[in-house]
């Protein structure tokens, strides 16, 4: 799981451009979206389409990115859970 | 005070060819949503749209241009509805001195058709280069002025999904300003892969029929067209003893500030839009004996343009429909298209359906207009908004 | 109609960021191509709104910026925008990855920012301006469209700001696209040879400038803009000579009252011809300049124009480096005309006054 959080944490700030950060600054429990890293509805479909591409998973409905992407820890869960 | 007034109108959609064609389409609830033949695309038998069911050639040959390949199809598509609109509310009185007539266009994507087409080519050679001038939005006004020989100002302006609605807004002023006599003022967007990939990877593409302003809403479907009216000052209507379509008495643009692509969530963009279009016309909300609404069928459009009209107009909230189930959303066309449609809308005292409508969104008090309703309709408001929070509110009325 | 300048915030290939009245020392560029002198953008933009913007948008939200501060506004009345080719690099970006990856795996961000009022919106959302917001993408005429648009505005309520602007970028993959279609010069050692070199073609450039127009008369006021018309495809010489004399004429001046001429000479000389032509006849005895030595060419260099206009105004000192022939300037300097046709389509001309 920690192994994956770190892979997450450098392919999020690749795909959203996160430049400035380093992967130690994202805190894996913290809220990706509004108050904690300040993500947007785009950002979430950015990681939708990451999901697909990265990890074979493909979420049909962008309302349930919201859950999904709460922090990297939700994210990872999801992943070791549906990956094939 | 000069009063702007429409004496032409012309369209192509994929519910019709002309204008005529359009009006039986809605009045008979004939869609054009289906499936893509013409559009060469991987999503062909995953997505549906609104596409007109003619090749380039055919265009090109309806609008009598001999070596159509050459032509990017947002210009055919443009040169098609706005000689009707010429014709409808110019040529048709006879000899026109054009010295003062502008014409205002607008494209979200130019010619993005033949650029997917050919951009690798553009890279290695200078095989394709024609195509690099047909790039640019500008390629379609160009085209309608050197079509209609019109050498006066023209201008072109690309505001998303509400570009030709500001080009109506636009073009009164001009006329109000004395810079133009007369303008033919619409918008023309072709499908290209580019369009239909990038409101997929928004997810706001619905699988099936769209249906806007319903609690089951799931998106939008993508459509093509094109749509021109005439705009001139009453004087000078009068004195050509022209028909009068309408007169166009409100408008405004106001920017929701909030989101590149995301309305804010109570629509207060929207509610500018509308509020000060309606201060313009100088009407009160209860005159407004229909809406025809942007309803695009997205989550998010309807439920905040919903919200925006319910803070205008409520308890009292006139007949609202989106047309858009018919045409597709039409891009830059489409605030044209629903002008158009509201237009029509006064001339034959009709109210048209909002098609695929079953259940009420529930945040919202109202329900649309889902049967073809015979109606007084004496003053029409139609939205337009679009990415980049660009909202647009157009009032038309009864001349 | 007229538009008082009462700001400036301007990105181009000269040092025209600090000193927003003057290029200063005249850069030179080998080759075809000029590129904007960039500012830091990290004073005008914070790094989480950074992160998706491409390079035109920096240029256009850190030179709107700019303006504002010059001009001490806070909150602009309009927001109306220029540019020929808009968001080039984002669809650039979404083309080739629907080309690469056939259709698939495509993500939002580069669609989104493709859209050609995405400068306008995103200044917008960053200053919360709720007002009137329109881009013109009308080849080289898209600042004549915003011109206009702002001078109707002022027209109507002379106390607004508007904030007003060209701009455009080359990118890597446009540049050479325009490259194999001819749009460029082969071989030219400098852009300020530029009128030197014969063979076909002009110099790439791009720029974004940036105005507070207003309809108020205020000391801090740069210069005004006093005219603005286009007309396309001239069928012959004399329609180009009346259009140029009607335009003056309804603005109650003649070629007289003329200053300097500020044309959109490009080195090309299949183009050029009919500025020079007009050197020998209309224009004979005025003083001329040309300025796309400076900034290249691209779709808004009128803006480019205009803001050395302003500058020009404002100083009363002309720089050499602009002046065709040697010409000599005399002063006061009250009208700056900018005649600039592309491919003689669409001819446009602007009239700028001191104030």
């Amino acid at each position: 799981m920690e192994e994956l959080i770190q892979k997450l944490k450098e392919e999020i700030i690749e795909v959203l451009n996160l430049e400035e950060m380093e992967p130690g600054e994202i805190d894996p429990d913290a809220p990706l979206f509004g108050e904690g890293l300040g993500l947007d509805s785009i950002d979430a479909l950015e990681l939708i389409v990451l999901l697909e591409k990265n990890y074979g998973i493909k979420i049909e409905d962008p309302k349930d990115g919201r859950k999904i992407f709460f922090s990297l820890r939700t994210m990872a869960e999801y992943i070791t859970e549906h990956q094939k | 005070m000069t009063r702007i007034v429409v004496t032409g109108m012309g369209m192509i959609t994929a519910i019709g060819k002309d204008t005529g064609e359009n009006l039986e389409s809605l009045k008979s609830r004939r869609h054009g949503i289906g499936p893509l033949s013409l559009l060469d695309t991987i999503h062909k038998d995953e997505l549906l749209a609104a596409e007109i069911k003619l090749t380039n050639d055919e265009l090109a040959a309806m609008s009598g241009i001999a070596d159509g390949e050459r032509y990017t199809r947002t210009s055919l598509l443009g040169l098609i509805a706005a000689s009707q609109a010429y014709e409808s509310g110019i040529a048709k009185y006879g000899k026109t001195d054009n010295t003062k007539t502008a014409v205002v266009s607008t494209t979200t994507v130019g010619g993005m058709d033949k650029t997917e087409k050919h951009y690798r080519d553009f890279l290695e050679s200078s095989k394709y280069s024609h195509f690099v001038y047909t790039h640019d939005c500008s390629d379609s006004t160009r085209q309608i002025c050197d079509h209609l020989g019109i050498r006066h100002i023209n201008s072109t302006l690309s505001t998303a999904c509400s570009s030709s609605i500001n080009a109506i807004l636009i073009a009164a002023k001009m006329i109000k300003h004395g810079l133009a006599d007369r303008i033919i003022a619409g918008g023309t967007d072709a499908l290209s892969k580019f369009t239909l990939n990038g409101f997929n990877t928004l997810m706001i593409l619905d699988k099936e029929h769209c249906r806007p302003l319903d609690a089951s809403r799931t998106g939008l479907n993508l459509g093509e067209g094109a749509a021109y009216i005439v705009l001139e000052s009453e004087a000078s209507a009068k004195k050509d003893n022209k028909e009068i379509f309408c007169e166009i008495s409100g408008y405004a643009n106001a920017n929701d500030a909030y989101h590149q692509t995301a309305s804010s969530p109570d629509g207060y963009g929207p509610y500018l839009a509308m509020k000060e279009a309606l201060e313009v016309s100088g009407l009160k909300p209860s005159q407004i004996d229909y809406i025809n609404a942007h309803g695009t069928g997205t989550d998010n459009n309807d439920l905040t343009e919903g919200l925006a009209i319910e803070k205008i107009f409520a308890p009292d909230i006139p007949p609202v429909s989106s047309t858009k189930p018919y045409t597709g959303h039409t891009l830059a066309a489409a605030g044209v298209v629903d002008a158009i449609y509201s237009i029509l809308s006064i001339q034959q005292q009709l109210i048209f359906p909002n098609l695929n409508f079953s259940k009420k969104i529930e945040e919202l008090s109202f329900e649309p207009v889902r049967e073809l309703k015979q109606a007084k309709v004496d003053h029409v408001l139609t939205n337009s908004f679009g990415f980049g929070g660009n909202d647009s509110s157009l009032v038309l009325s009864k001349y | 109609m007229e538009a008082y300048i009462r700001g400036i915030g301007n990105i181009s290939p000269q040092h025209s960021w600090d000193n927003i009245l003057f290029p200063g020392e005249v850069v030179r560029y080998e080759g075809n191509r000029l590129k904007c002198i960039e500012p830091d953008y990290k004073a005008y933009i914070k790094p989480i709104q950074m992160r998706r913007m491409g390079r035109i948008l920096k240029m256009g939200v850190s030179a709107a910026g700019k303006c504002l501060r010059d001009a001490s506004v806070d909150m602009p009345d309009a927001i109306i925008m220029g540019t020929g080719l808009g968001m080039q690099s984002d669809t650039e970006k979404f083309l080739t990855a629907i080309l690469d990856n056939d259709e698939k795996f495509l993500t939002p961000t580069s669609f989104i920012q493709s859209t050609h009022n995405t400068v306008g919106a995103h200044i917008a959302v960053m200053l919360k301006c709720n007002k009137y917001n329109f881009t013109y993408v009308n080849d080289n005429l898209s600042f004549e469209g915003a011109l206009l648009d702002s001078m109707m505005r002022l027209s109507d309520d002379p106390s607004e700001k508007i904030l007003l602007a060209g701009i455009d970028e080359i990118t890597d993959s446009y540049f050479t696209i325009t490259k194999n279609a001819g749009f460029w010069k082969e071989d030219i050692p400098d852009n300020l040879g530029l009128l030197n070199h014969a063979g076909s073609g002009s110099i790439a450039g791009e720029g974004a400038s940036f105005f507070i127009v207003t309809g108020e008369a205020h000391p801090d006021n740069y210069a005004r803009f006093a005219g603005i018309d286009s007309f396309y495809k001239p069928e012959s010489d004399k329609e180009i000579d009346d259009f140029i004399t009607a335009f003056l004429a309804k603005r109650n001046l003649s070629l007289d009252d003329i200053d300097l001429v500020i044309t959109g000479i490009n080195g090309d000389p299949g183009w050029d011809s009919g500025y020079f032509r007009l050197q020998d006849t209309l224009f004979k005895g005025k003083t001329l300049a040309y300025y796309k030595h400076l900034c290249g060419e691209y779709y808004t260099s009128s803006s480019f124009a205009s803001w050395l206009a302003a500058g020009i105004l404002k100083t009363q000192s002309c720089p050499e480096a602009i002046l065709l022939n040697n010409s000599k300037v005399n002063k006061p300097l009250r009208n700056i005309l900018i005649y600039n046709h592309l491919r003689n389509t669409n001819h446009a001309l602007i009239l700028l006054s001191a104030c």
